[in-house]
């Protein structure tokens, strides 16, 4: 059965069409990480019990004909989305051993349209992280170069996609986390609008820039998915309307495309940028101009301040969202505390990880008085001017497009030890979150053996747009589909 | 008399009366088992998020509307950050910058009684705490989170009350305002209705403000009384012993009537206040408050004035009579269909249900007692089918059972109550007869000898009505 290489689209055919069951697909997926992820450490949890019951009842579903197209199809959750019954860490200690009372809505609506969830994946701790080095569960590797890594914090579902352990799987992008390991493991990664998605049950990392997401080989794939996750949700207030409406459909046609101007921001294109990226960046551009599109150099400015108001206002949200974890109620507690203060400050200690306690306290400087106008209120105020910008730049172009990261996946430990030059791999990614676009990353080619990442920037709730222009690429070159030769094979 | 003043200003916070929680679908009702109210809302677990429950926003815009204050028509939420294991996210949803309302005033009666304006500062939303029950026993602490995410509004004052007695009434304004508007039950002991009072002292003439210090949850009127002079007083012999006042929280026991320290400014918290990301802003447009204000019931104030001008009530009763909305619902029943003078009406109320009430710290609802049931009881009376010694022993038969007031008017019925006035009449006479020297005394203005006469009378005749037998005495006395 050699389906490791086929896209959910595919897969969904051989399943609708009962060549394949989704129980005999499911063993197969649970088989190929069984044998393949010791060499990636991509998986956190693997409950094989659980995927077969759900993939037992696709199956009866797909006999009675009430299957949608993703009915039977495994998925993996990024181990911050709540499964009921099922632990969720956050790659840390201190939800070593949590297990939700109640899925996520993302779940929820996943298990509803009848996928088989087989686990969860690693991530840095508490997504934070742009490599996936900071998971209590250990590093992840990059199928394209066990030496290197795979992203993050979305490392362990990108790297398991990036390898066929899995088809799809969720991930959460707060800063790039869904992109930037997209970029690096050759995948095609969505981060909504904010808002689109709801937010409920994904364990909150910086509450006004989480969205949750898909990452898959194409932009089919993560269409069908984020038609299934996306809408309003009760339970999270910031959860919006917009996208209720219709169904995302790839409808962009070939004869629309000469209407469609693309800026291409000059900002992104500095010297910061690997000179092999930007030049296979235009190397695609001349697909999209073959397609038809036009472009125009634009400007976003400001583009320098981003990081430092990234950082402060993740932190301090962080910050404020991470004081639950405090051996009071669940997750993990310090033994024989001697008093409050004790199992507060040795359940902390011991609970959060280096990257995790670093950012708590970055954000709770930021927020402390005396120093909140100075860091807190200024990163807002910038914060504001970089979603005007792009507000500005949508006047003038329909769509933008920009490196996803400013390098190919760097060695692991490369970067560890220097913060600032980590959080510098974010510096084309979070614009998008602070202004809480959506954005898609798509494979644009190979710079030494390592895959290049692109992002397609849209206005608030064009993903439809973005991914059909993400497909009309797709159909036209074969990037998506390479597949990293030590997994090549069943 | 003493060179210092005293400058008091009030938070107070005031449970929403709302089916659900603030920000979640769990019920408030009070009293059940522990944590048996409580969702993964309440609990902070991980992914979960507060959804904002819409009635507690009509409700403090009543109050805004009520005390005259500006309702802000984009109000936000903010993160109060501080660890403590009955605050299960370790962060309390306030509201710090853009409160819902701003601003407005209300007026109590100072020391001279003239009518004195208190500003308030501000009033907002805000999500209450769990509760810690220490146990020294087993040494340990239980928490139970039914309370947590109740909808409190914090009403701060602005620091212009200069005693106990003026923050005493400035309480109980407050009070009478949202039990009016029905926006919360009031209820003290069960701590719905709790205040932080800030102290401080100065010397008369002084422009700035002394230290002040914070008294935290007070849950009654007496206390608040109680915990301000004692307070007060500490810091006036401080001061007076060349000593300084120390900014700090403190706390009031009941039970030795002290105020004591718990933690001064240098331990307190650095709160850390920030928008709340999972919240949107609050926004209210024009219709929404005018819709408000249409449905909004008469007040206090207005109703205070009615009653002057219509009726012949005293200042005191008025205000028994709006202390509590229960009371003015009662009360407005019956005036329509009166035909006694509603000062002789509300005595008999007084010195009946309303002891009653706060005795037994009873609720007056319909079911409990009909205002026309009362009202014929007080016509009877009045013509003398029954004696007015029997009324409160009647209210008692009647309150809650729904009986038939008939059936148990039949067995009061006092067919000598006529005679028996007679013979009280007689009966008083006779004494005051006989008692020249305390009559003398009674001239010479020494009215409290008043209670030996009704003693004497008493004495004679069992069981009468010891407040009729007063005022007849006093007229008869008065005559002489």
């Amino acid at each position: 059965m050699d389906i490791y290489n086929k896209s959910v689209v595919e897969l969904s055919k051989l399943l609708n069409k009962k060549k394949v069951s989704s129980l005999e697909m499911t063993d197969y997926f649970i088989n190929r990480i069984k044998s393949f992820d010791s060499k990636l450490n991509s998986f956190i949890t693997i409950d094989e019990d659980h995927a077969r019951k759900q993939a037992k009842i696709a199956d009866e579903l797909i006999a009675n004909n009430k299957n949608n197209l993703l009915t039977g199809i495994p998925i993996a959750h990024k181990d911050l989305f709540s499964t009921k019954g099922m632990l969720t860490t956050c790659a840390s200690k201190m939800l070593e051993n949590y297990t939700p009372p109640f899925d996520a809505t993302i779940v929820n609506k996943l298990n509803e349209a009848g996928m088989v969830n087989i686990g969860k994946t690693n991530m840095d701790e508490f997504a934070m992280g742009s490599s996936n080095e900071s998971s209590y569960f250990g590093v992840v590797k990059n199928p394209w170069d066990l030496k290197k890594v795979p992203g993050g914090s979305s490392g362990g579902s990108a790297s398991a996609v990036a390898a066929r352990l899995i088809p799809i799987a969720t991930g959460s992008d707060t800063g790039g986390s869904i992109r930037q390991p997209a970029s690096f493991c050759g995948l095609t990664g969505l981060k909504p609008t904010y808002g689109s998605v709801s937010r409920y049950g994904m364990i909150a990392y910086a509450s006004s820039l989480d969205q949750g997401g898909p990452i898959a080989t194409s932009a089919e794939d993560c269409a069908l998915l984020f038609n299934k996750i996306k809408g309003y949700d009760k339970n999270d207030p910031t959860s919006n309307f917009n996208t209720d409406q219709d169904e995302v459909k790839l409808a962009l046609k070939k004869q629309d495309t000469k209407n469609i101007t693309i800026g291409i921001p000059k900002e992104y294109f500095s010297k910061d940028l690997d000179r092999n990226i930007s030049d296979i960046i235009y190397q695609s551009i001349e697909v999209f101009k073959k397609l038809g599109f036009n472009f125009k150099e634009i400007s976003l400015p400001d583009h320098d301040y981003t990081i430092p108001a990234y950082y402060i206002i993740a932190s301090a949200e962080a910050s404020s969202n991470l004081s639950r974890y405090d051996g009071v109620k669940f997750g993990h507690r310090c033994d024989k505390p001697k008093n409050l203060e004790d199992l507060y400050l040795r359940t902390r200690k011991e609970g959060f990880g280096k990257e995790v306690k670093k950012r708590i306290m970055i954000g709770a400087y930021a927020l402390s008085s005396g120093y909140y106008d100075e860091y807190y209120m200024k990163a807002l105020k910038i914060r504001r001017i970089i979603r005007d910008n792009f507000i500005n730049a949508f006047k003038d172009v329909d769509y933008i497009f920009a490196p996803t990261c400013p390098s190919t996946a760097f060695d692991l430990g490369e970067k560890s030890s220097d913060a600032l030059e980590m959080y510098l791999s974010d510096i084309y990614t979070t614009p998008v979150n602070l202004a809480g676009l959506p954005a898609i990353s798509i494979p644009v080619g190979f710079s030494n053996n390592m895959p290049v990442g692109m992002q397609i920037i849209g206005n608030y709730f064009t993903e439809a747009n973005i991914l059909s222009i993400a497909h009309l690429f797709q159909e036209e070159t074969g990037w998506h589909n390479r597949i990293p030769e030590d997994f090549d094979h069943e | 008399m003493s060179n210092w003043e005293t400058v008091i200003g009030l938070e107070i916070h005031v449970q929403l009366l709302t089916k659900s929680k603030i920000f979640s679908s769990s019920s408030t009702s009070y009293g059940k088992d522990p944590n048996k109210q409580a969702s993964y809302v309440d609990l902070g677990m991980p992914g979960t998020l507060p959804v904002l429950n819409k009635s507690v926003i009509r409700k403090a815009v009543e109050f805004g509307l009520a005390i005259d204050a500006k309702i802000a028509r984009k109000s936000i939420f903010a993160r109060k950050n501080y660890f403590y294991p009955d605050l299960p996210k370790n962060y309390q949803i306030s509201q710090l910058d853009l409160p819902i309302v701003e601003g407005g005033y209300i007026e109590i009666k100072d020391s001279d009684n003239k009518n004195k304006k208190i500003n308030i500062t501000r009033a907002h939303l805000e999500e209450d705490a769990g509760k810690s029950i220490h146990s020294d026993e087993n040494n340990c602490t239980y928490i139970d989170l039914n309370r947590s995410g109740t909808p409190l509004l914090e009403i701060v004052s602005e620091p212009e009350m200069q005693s106990a007695n003026e923050a005493v009434s400035y309480m109980k304004k407050i009070h009478s305002i949202v039990t009016y508007l029905k926006i919360s039950d009031g209820n003290m002991q069960e701590g719905s209705f709790r205040c932080d009072a800030n102290v401080s002292i100065r010397k008369v003439g002084d422009k700035k403000l002394g230290t002040r210090t914070e008294l935290k949850n007070i849950n009654s009127f007496k206390f608040v009384e109680k915990a301000i002079n004692y307070e007060v007083q500490r810091q006036i012999d401080l001061l007076e012993e060349g000593k300084k006042v120390t900014q700090e929280t403190r706390l009031y026991d009941e039970n030795k009537n002290i105020t004591k320290s718990m933690r001064s400014k240098e331990e307190a918290n650095d709160y850390r206040y920030f928008p709340d990301p999972d919240l949107l802003p609050i926004e209210i447009n024009d219709d929404y408050i005018l819709e408000i204000q249409k449905t909004l019931p008469e007040l206090p104030e207005v109703k205070a004035q009615n009653y002057k001008s219509n009726y012949d009530f005293t200042d005191e009763q008025i205000n028994i009579i709006l202390s509590n909305s229960e009371i003015t619902n009662f009360i407005d029943k019956i005036l329509p269909i009166s035909k006694i003078s509603a000062k002789k009406l509300i005595n008999y109320f007084i010195s009946t249900v309303y002891i009653k009430l706060n005795k037994e710290n009873l609720n007056l609802l319909e079911d409990d007692l009909k205002p026309k049931d009362f009202y014929m009881l007080i016509e009877l009376i009045e013509n003398k089918t029954i004696a007015k010694n029997n009324l409160k022993v009647i209210i008692d038969e009647l309150w809650g059972n729904n009986k038939d007031i008939s059936f148990i008017i039949e067995k009061h019925i006092n067919e000598n109550a006529n005679d028996d006035a007679e013979l009280i009449n007689k009966l008083i006479k006779s004494i005051v007869e006989k008692n020249d020297k305390q009559v003398k005394e009674y001239k010479n203005g020494k009215t409290k000898i008043i209670g030996f006469f009704v003693g004497q009378v008493l004495k004679e005749a069992k069981g009468a009505d010891p407040s009729d037998i007063k005022e007849k005495l006093i007229k008869l006395l008065d005559s002489i």
